[in-house]
Order: structure tokens, then sequence, then C-alpha cells
């Protein structure tokens, strides 16, 4: 049974529409990235989950029930928010306890509710203190355990992560699937950040301009792109367009070596011209252009970072060729075509 | 995809949940304060408008209809035309003063000094102060026997004795005195207002205007003062309305005397409408205040809104 | 050696500045209390030197006003009015301000700008038809009238106040709170409020100081002397016939001032950010 079921919801703000018909469902225990450019209405589609906005239509069912009319506070969902929006005047168990006291749970159920999730996060030396007195990476576990200690019927994190520094993300990228996974509550997660999304998501729905373009599995979404949006808005560098006759024709710039690595298969021929090559230390990307295809966007090549392609220098026309089977066709209107 | 098309059951009906739409809950959060406000501001007011055209007196409650008769006999009377003059004068003369020293003023507290905090909250001091309670000091410093300002003068030699000043028994320094103490009162908000304006502007802004070679004179008048404007219109909006409806110092200090010389709008409307009881004439010499406020509060509007970008 | 003298003649003449505006703006309270520190000979001498005490410094004048005046019931009466007219104010305001904020969008803004402007209309435009409302309240001549009046001024005042500074709180912390299980109400009685409480102690502080500022509607509404309020009290009560007790009257004047006085230094620049519609950050 789906948790969590959006039925074409659209919501419009006085003349900005937001959200454009998003129908998703959500099994029960599953983590969905919402993934998506900015203003692409991720964060309003959340919010119209938990109820802290009205869609202007369409239908949001959680668990079983339909919520249009029903406020957050029946829904049993969780919302982690990207400042996390501890309660300032609480302490930090406090503010744990804070959604069991509103469902008047017993105080001892608080106490030992309280006292797994902040075990399960490992905050429980910080259980006195209040939220400023913490840094920034213990005021997301703290967000967090109060997110996950009613056990919800969903889970929903709007870029939780944005606030906290580079390393400090990765390893609570890894704390936050595995919290999920061990208590297994169906989550879903915003973000625009596809590296978090690649990484974290069970499946993953790309959004664009209030609309889903794609639902599936990271693989899904890398390898068999819906249309031109997923296909360029996902993977660094995004995968390469040559446009012609109107339609596109793209592959990946790990697929497109230089004619003498394809070894087997068949394969499509072409004479590059690398204009740059960047290195960055495990890879190098080579910039360059196509003869006889349009693009608006340099091509781009991802290479081993030591060999032969040392030699490649700017200025040279060298033959390149790209596996067949990795070739992905899109028609005049972007949409994936099985033939060109 | 669509696993469940039809829902199990319905939660609840919309009502068990109406105080949780943000509408129905706003709306009952305002009503109280607007219906305070309509009842003791929007009927009152009504009231007012409806006493100027009818006979109603203390004397004799009636509600009889009389057309703009009021009106009619007040601009007959030369001592209302004097008091419609007096508050002009009275409202422009002490803001042009006020403002003066409060821009004067706020250019000296911008700088910082040793003790500048302690003179701040003595500049403060006009403003803050009940004006009834530093009108009172005021008539004490005027007195015509005790006035300490005479004793200063006599003493410097500046002016003898017997021709020492009777400040509120002479029309015209009677005047001179209420614009003073009505200025003396303003110009700490003014000073105030245009502190937090020139604060207000990003040092950044003025670093720029500064290395793009504009002198001071420049910085003020082009760069600060433009930008400031709508916070000193606004402060000086209140400060007009406030004047031009008041009466407690004109009241205090020379009881609209000698002669109506110092009588204001605020002042002949008490005058007739609760010491005499003629509450008709009375609320008819209000509403000449309504063409001025109306012109302040469209001010108001525009630099309101103006704040928000 | 000029430039010395340039810059010592402007540090002179800034601080000479400096010194008139003090002066100017300070010297009618010294006023008051020196006047009321001096004995009557002192006082009405003309040919001693005013600035300064010619005779024993004496607190007579303070003892008469409590003992012999209603000065003290003045007080009271300022005190219960003032305490009133911010419970009013707080109960109806709170909810407006933040109503107005949060919950009303759009129209929400200019209800709020049109609640402010009410605060633009004049005691002096209002009092005739108030006063015949009073009268037939059966409140004429009693101080429960000003309860009853001055809400008209401080609600639109601490709604606008209120207002602004909801718009600046954190939305993040209602709304964690409404999804944690809250309703509307409970988050703003459980997190707006406290989280609020310094915006409250603003409003507290000037709404009282409003009231005790107020001049107009006291001396319209109130004639008999137990029932004023100590500004009204102070400045028309203290004549007997024709003679006025200048020494009473400034110590009163005074006592009743300082706190408004300290009040405005702490919350100045709060208020200023009110009065200008947030336009100060
Ligand atoms: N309350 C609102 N009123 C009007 N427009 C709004 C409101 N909230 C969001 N929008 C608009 O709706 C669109 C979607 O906004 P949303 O916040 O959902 O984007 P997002 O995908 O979360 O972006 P980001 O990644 O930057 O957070 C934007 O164009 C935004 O300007
Ligand atoms: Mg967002």
């Amino acid at each position: 049974m789906a948790a969590v079921l959006a039925q074409n919801i659209v919501k419009r703000f006085e003349n900005v529409l937001a959200v454009n018909g998003i129908t998703l469902a959500v099994p029960d225990g599953e983590f969905v990235v919402l993934l998506g450019p900015s203003g692409c209405g991720k964060t309003t589609f959340l919010r119209i989950i938990c109820g802290l906005e009205r869609q202007t239509s369409g239908n949001l069912i959680i668990a079983g029930d339909i919520v249009n009319d029903v406020p957050p506070r029946a829904r049993g969902v969780a919302m982690m928010f990207q400042s996390y929006g501890l309660y300032p005047h609480y302490t930090v168990r406090n503010n744990i306890a804070f959604p069991l006291r509103t469902q008047r749970v017993g105080r001892a159920v608080i106490e030992s509710k309280v006292d797994w999730a902040s075990r399960l996060l490992g905050i429980e030396h910080l259980l006195d203190r209040r939220p400023r007195q913490l840094s920034g990476g213990e005021r997301q576990r703290v967000a967090l355990a109060r997110a996950l200690v009613r056990e919800p019927t969903a889970l929903l994190l709007d870029e939780p992560l944005s606030n906290l520094d580079a390393k400090l993300r990765a390893s609570a990228r890894q704390d936050i699937k595995q919290f999920q996974r061990r208590v297994g509550v169906t989550t879903i997660y915003v973000t625009h950040d596809q590296v978090e999304a690649m990484g974290m998501g069970d499946r993953i729905a790309v959004i664009d301009r209030g609309k889903i373009r794609q639902v599936g599995t990271p693989a899904e979404i890398y390898d068999e792109p819906a249309d031109r949006f997923v296909a360029t808005f996902v993977g660094t560098p995004p995968m390469n367009l040559l446009t012609h006759n109107g339609a596109h024709l793209g592959f990946r710039p790990e697929n497109f070596l230089p004619k003498e690595m394809i070894r087997g298969g068949d394969f499509s021929e072409f004479s590059f011209r690398v204009d740059r090559s960047e290195y960055l230390g495990s890879e190098r990307i080579v910039y360059g252009a196509i003869e006889g295809f349009d693009s608006s966007q340099p091509i781009t090549a991802k290479l081993p970072a030591h060999g032969a392609e040392q030699t490649l220098r700017p200025g040279e026309w060298h033959p390149f060729a790209v596996r067949n089977k990795d070739l992905r066709y899109f028609d005049q209107d972007g949409k994936r075509t099985d033939r060109h | 995809m669509a696993t469940i098309a039809e829902p199990a059951a319905r939660t609840a009906s919309r009502f068990r949940f109406i105080l949780d739409r943000r509408e129905v809950l706003g709306s009952i959060f305002v009503a109280p304060a607007i219906l305070y406000v309509l009842l003791l501001v929007g009927v009152p007011f009504l009231l007012a408008v409806y006493y100027s055209v009818s006979a109603y007196t203390i004397y004799d409650p009636s509600w009889r209809f009389v057309g703009l008769t009021n009106f009619r006999q007040i601009l007959q009377n030369p001592v209302f035309l004097e008091t419609l003059e007096n508050t002009f004068l009275f409202t422009f003369a002490s803001q042009l003063l006020g403002l003066i020293l409060g821009k004067f003023g706020a250019l000296l507290l911008l700088r910082p000094f040793p003790g500048r905090k302690i003179v701040r909250a003595l500049i403060i001091l006009p403003w803050a102060v009940p004006i009834a309670l530093a009108s009172v000091a005021w008539e004490w410093m005027f007195d015509s026997l005790y006035s300490v300002i005479n004793w200063t003068m006599i003493t410097l030699g500046i002016i003898d004795r017997s021709e020492a000043p009777n400040w509120l028994g002479n029309p015209h320094l009677a005047m001179l005195c209420v614009i003073v103490v009505n200025a003396w009162r303003f110009f700490p908000f003014a000073i105030v207002i245009f502190l937090a304006g020139i604060t207000s502007v990003p040092q950044d802004i003025i670093d720029a205007a500064t290395v793009d070679g504009a002198g001071f004179w420049r910085r003020n008048y082009q760069i600060i003062l433009p930008m400031i404007f709508p916070i000193v219109a606004v402060g000086l909006i209140f400060g007009i309305v406030f004047t031009f409806t008041d009466l407690s110092i004109v009241f205090l200090l020379t009881n609209g005397g000698p002669i109506n010389a110092t009588s204001v709008l605020g002042f002949q409307g008490f005058q007739v409408g609760i010491l005499s009881g003629d509450v008709s004439h009375g609320a008819a010499i209000s509403l000449f205040m309504l063409p001025v406020l109306l012109l302040m509060v469209v001010g108001m509007l525009r630099f309101i809104r103006r704040r928000e970008i | 050696m000029q430039r010395i003298i340039a810059s010592t003649l402007r540090e002179v003449s800034f601080y000479g500045a400096v010194a008139f505006f003090v002066v100017l703006t300070a010297f009618p309270f010294y006023w008051m209390l020196i006047t009321s520190l001096k004995s009557n000979p002192d006082l009405y001498n003309v040919t001693n030197i005013p600035f300064w005490f010619n005779e024993a410094p004496t607190l007579e004048h303070f003892r008469y006003l409590f003992e012999d005046t209603l000065f003290a019931r003045w007080l009271l009466n300022s005190l219960v009015i003032g305490v009133c007219v911010v419970a009013i104010t707080l109960v109806t305001a709170l909810p407006a301000g933040y109503s107005l904020a949060r919950m009303t969008g759009r129209s929400g803004e200019a209800l709020g700008i049109g609640v402010f402007l009410t605060y633009l209309v004049p005691p002096t435009l209002l009092f005739l038809p108030l006063s015949r409302i009073v009268a037939s309240l059966g409140l004429q001549n009693s101080m429960w009238s000003l309860v009853l009046v001055y809400p008209t001024f401080t609600i639109p005042f601490c709604t606008w106040l209120l207002m602004g500074f909801f718009k600046s709180f954190p939305r993040e912390i209602e709304e964690a709170a409404i999804v944690d299980g809250c309703s509307l109400f409970g988050a703003f009685i459980k997190m707006v409020i406290p989280l609020s409480l310094p915006a409250i102690l603003t409003t507290v502080i000037f709404t009282f100081t409003l009231t005790l500022q107020e001049f107009v509607y006291a001396l319209t509404f109130i004639s008999s002397s137990a029932q004023k309020p100590v500004t009204l009290g102070v400045a028309t009560d203290l004549v007997r016939g024709d003679i006025f007790f200048w020494g009473e009257i400034m110590a009163g004047a005074l006592i009743a001032s300082i706190p408004v006085a300290i009040a405005y230094n702490f919350f100045l620049d709060r208020f200023i950010s009110g009065i200008t519609g947030g336009a100060v950050k």
C-alpha cells in the first residue's frame, strides 16, 4: 500500500503555477528523492503533503485517507526543515518530546521514546542543552530525532543538508540513509543536489517547472533518461546532445572515448576537435566539438586521468566513438524514442 | 501506479478542523481589534459628522438636522477665522523649527563622543515626558513675576526690570511661546527619526559615494537625504497631525488667550463643544481638521508603502 | 599651529553645540527638580539667584503633595488605568498583529495599514461624540471611561508594532510546531508568545507610557479630582483659586515624568522601528 499518494496535485500562487499536476505514489518504507532545479516547486509540493499549504486541486491520500482538508497535526507526517526549526526556548529533550506531548502520549512512554531516538542518533549527551548551544551537525541530528520520535507515517525532509559544510554533508548523508533503513520510515527527501539524490534515493522523481519528468531508480534515471531535461540535469558533466534534423542524439561523457579504447561491439564514430581539457585528479574532462553537428553546449568526454589520452592537444582532431548501446535518441519535443 | 483509486474512508468532516484553517482563525484573531476600533473610532467619527449638521447641545440633545447652518455660522465668526489662522501658523512654525533643530541635533549625535549615550537620553526627555507636565514647567518658567528667563535677561543686563516681557500675557509673545514649546517637544523626535534614517543607510553606499568623489554636502543632500526621505516623511506626518490637532499646550500655557491670540482648532472645539456644551458647533469646528488630516493620511499611505522596497 | 587652533576651535564649537542642546532639552526638568526642593520664601523672592538654593533645600513640597493633596490617589488611578489598558491592548493587539502578519495574506497588509491609520485620528476630532457615548454608558467623570477609550489609540499602535515584529519572526518554528501536532492556536500560544516576549514587553511599556502621556481625553471626560490620572491631576488640580502651588506642581510633574523618561530611553530603538513601520531595522 502506498503510504503517500498524490493525485494530480496543482498549486497556484496568485500568478505562479508552483506545482503543475504532480502524481506520485510512495510505497511504505521507501526513500524517494525529489530532485529538481531551484524554484521548480519541490518545497511547495512537500508543504502540501504535510499540510502547510492547501493544494489548488488534486487529491492527497496518506495511509489510505484523503487528507485534503485535514490539518497538519492530524496527518501523522513529520517534517524536517531546511534550517531545522528547532524550538529555541526548549531544551533538546523537550524539543524531541514535543511531537509526543501534542499527541498526549503518557509520560513514561515519552521518556522511553526520547531515550530511543536520542540513542539512535547519538545525542544523549546533548539532551539538556538548548538549540543555540549546538553545532550545525548536532542541530541537524536533534531535528532528525524530533522528526523520527513519533514514528511518522512519512518523513519529509527539505534540503536538510544545505546548512552543513561539505565534509559534514557527506557523513550526514550516510547517517540519514542509515537511520531511515533502520527505522524503515517512508521518506520523501527534497534536494537539488544530484549527488545526494543518486546516493540516497531508492527512487528519484525528477521535477521541472512543477511537473514530474521521470520517476525511477537512480540507475534508470541515469541510464534511461525519459527526456532531454532529465538527461542534461543528471550527471556531471551532463549528457552530450547532438542536434540532427531537429531530433537529438545523446551519450554520456564517460561513454565518449577515443576510438582505439573501444574493443568489440557496434559503435558510432565521430571526429572530435579538442578545445581544452581539465585534469581533476581521478579523471580528465575534455571539452570540444564534433564535426558536422550543432550543439549548444560544448561536447565533453570523461577519460581516465592517466593514459594515452595525454596526447590530446587543443586544436587537434581525433577519432572518437560511442558504443551504439550507449546512444540515446530524443524526438523534437525532447521525449525519448527508441530509434532515430 | 496509483494503487488506491478510491480511498478507504474520509478521516473527518471539514468542521472538526475549522479552527485549523488559516483564514478562519485569522479572522477570529483580528476581529476584536477591528471591532474595538470600529466601535470607538468609526462610530464616534460618524457621530461627529452627524453632530456637525444637527442642532445637538448638551442641554437640548435633539437630533434635528440643520444642514450646513453650523458651518456657515462658524465661518462668519471672526474668532474662528483667527483660530484657523493660528492653527496653521502654530503647526507650520513649530514643525519647521523642530525639523531644523532636529537635523542639526542629529548631525551632532551622529559623531561618537564620550557621554553620547547620556546626552541622547537627556535630549529625548522633552518628547518622552508627558507634554502636559512639561507644559506646566514651561508655564512656571514663563511666569509673569518669577520667570527664570526674565531673571536671567535682567541680570545679564539685556533688559530692564520695568520692561520685562509678560510672555504669556502679550498676544505675539504668547504665540511665540506655544510655538517654541511645541517645537521643543517635537524636535527630539525629529532627531531620533533622522538618526534612525541615517544609520539605516548602508555604509557601503556612503563609501561608494565618497569614492566617486562626493563631498560632505553632496553625500548629505544627494545620497542620504533622498534615501531617508520616506522615514523622515513618516515622522513629519506624525508631527503635523499631532500638532495640528493638539490642544494641551495651548490649554495649559495660555488657555487660548490673550483674547484668542493662541486659540487653535482643537482648543476651540473643546471650548465650544465641551465647556459651553454646544456639541454641534464644537463638532463642526473639529471637522475643519479633516481636510488636512486626509492629506496627511494620503501622504502616509504613500510613504508607508514605499518602505517595503 | 594654525591646524591645531582650527581643530581646537572645531572641538569647542562642537561641544558648545552639544551643550546648547542639552541645556535646551534638560533645563525645564532641572527647573522642576530645583523648584520642587526649594522652600517657598526662596522660591518667591525675585532677588534670589533662581538657579540654586539660597536657603536650605526642603522636602516640604513632596510631603504636602502626598499628605494634603490627592496626588497618591492620582498615581494609583494612573496605575489602574495603565494596567487595564495594557491588558485590553495585549488581548486584542497580540492576536490581531499576528493574524495580519501571518494569516490573512494580502488583505492583511491592507487591513494592517488601515488599522494603523486610525492611530492618526486625533482625540480632538472624537472627544465630543466619545464624551456623549461615555456619558450614556454612565462613565462620565469616572476613570473607567479612560480605560474604555484609551485602547482606541493603543490598539492600532500596538497592532502595527507587533505586526512588524511577527513578520520578522522565523516562520519555520511555528510551522515545525504545526507539523509536530499543534493546532494553529496551539502554535501561537506555545511558540509565538514565548518567543515574542521582548516585543510584548515593548508593547506593554509603550502602552503604559501612552496612557500616562494622554491628556485630551482625560481633560474632557473627568472633572472630579478623585478620578483624575496623575498627568491631569498635576496639571489642573494643584491650583487653589488663582494661586499656583509651584513647588508641589513641579514635585508632582517630576515624579510622574521619571518612569516615562526611563522607559523611553530603554525602548527607544524598538519604538522607532515601530513608528516608522519597520523601515529601520
Ligand atoms: N507563498 C508563495 N507565494 C507566491 N509564490 C510562491 C510561494 N511559495 C513559492 N512560490 C513560488 O513557487 C515556485 C516554487 O517554489 P518552491 O519553493 O517550491 O521551489 P523549490 O523547488 O523548493 O526551490 P529551491 O530549490 O530554491 O528551494 C517559485 O517560483 C516560488 O517563487
Ligand atoms: Mg525549496
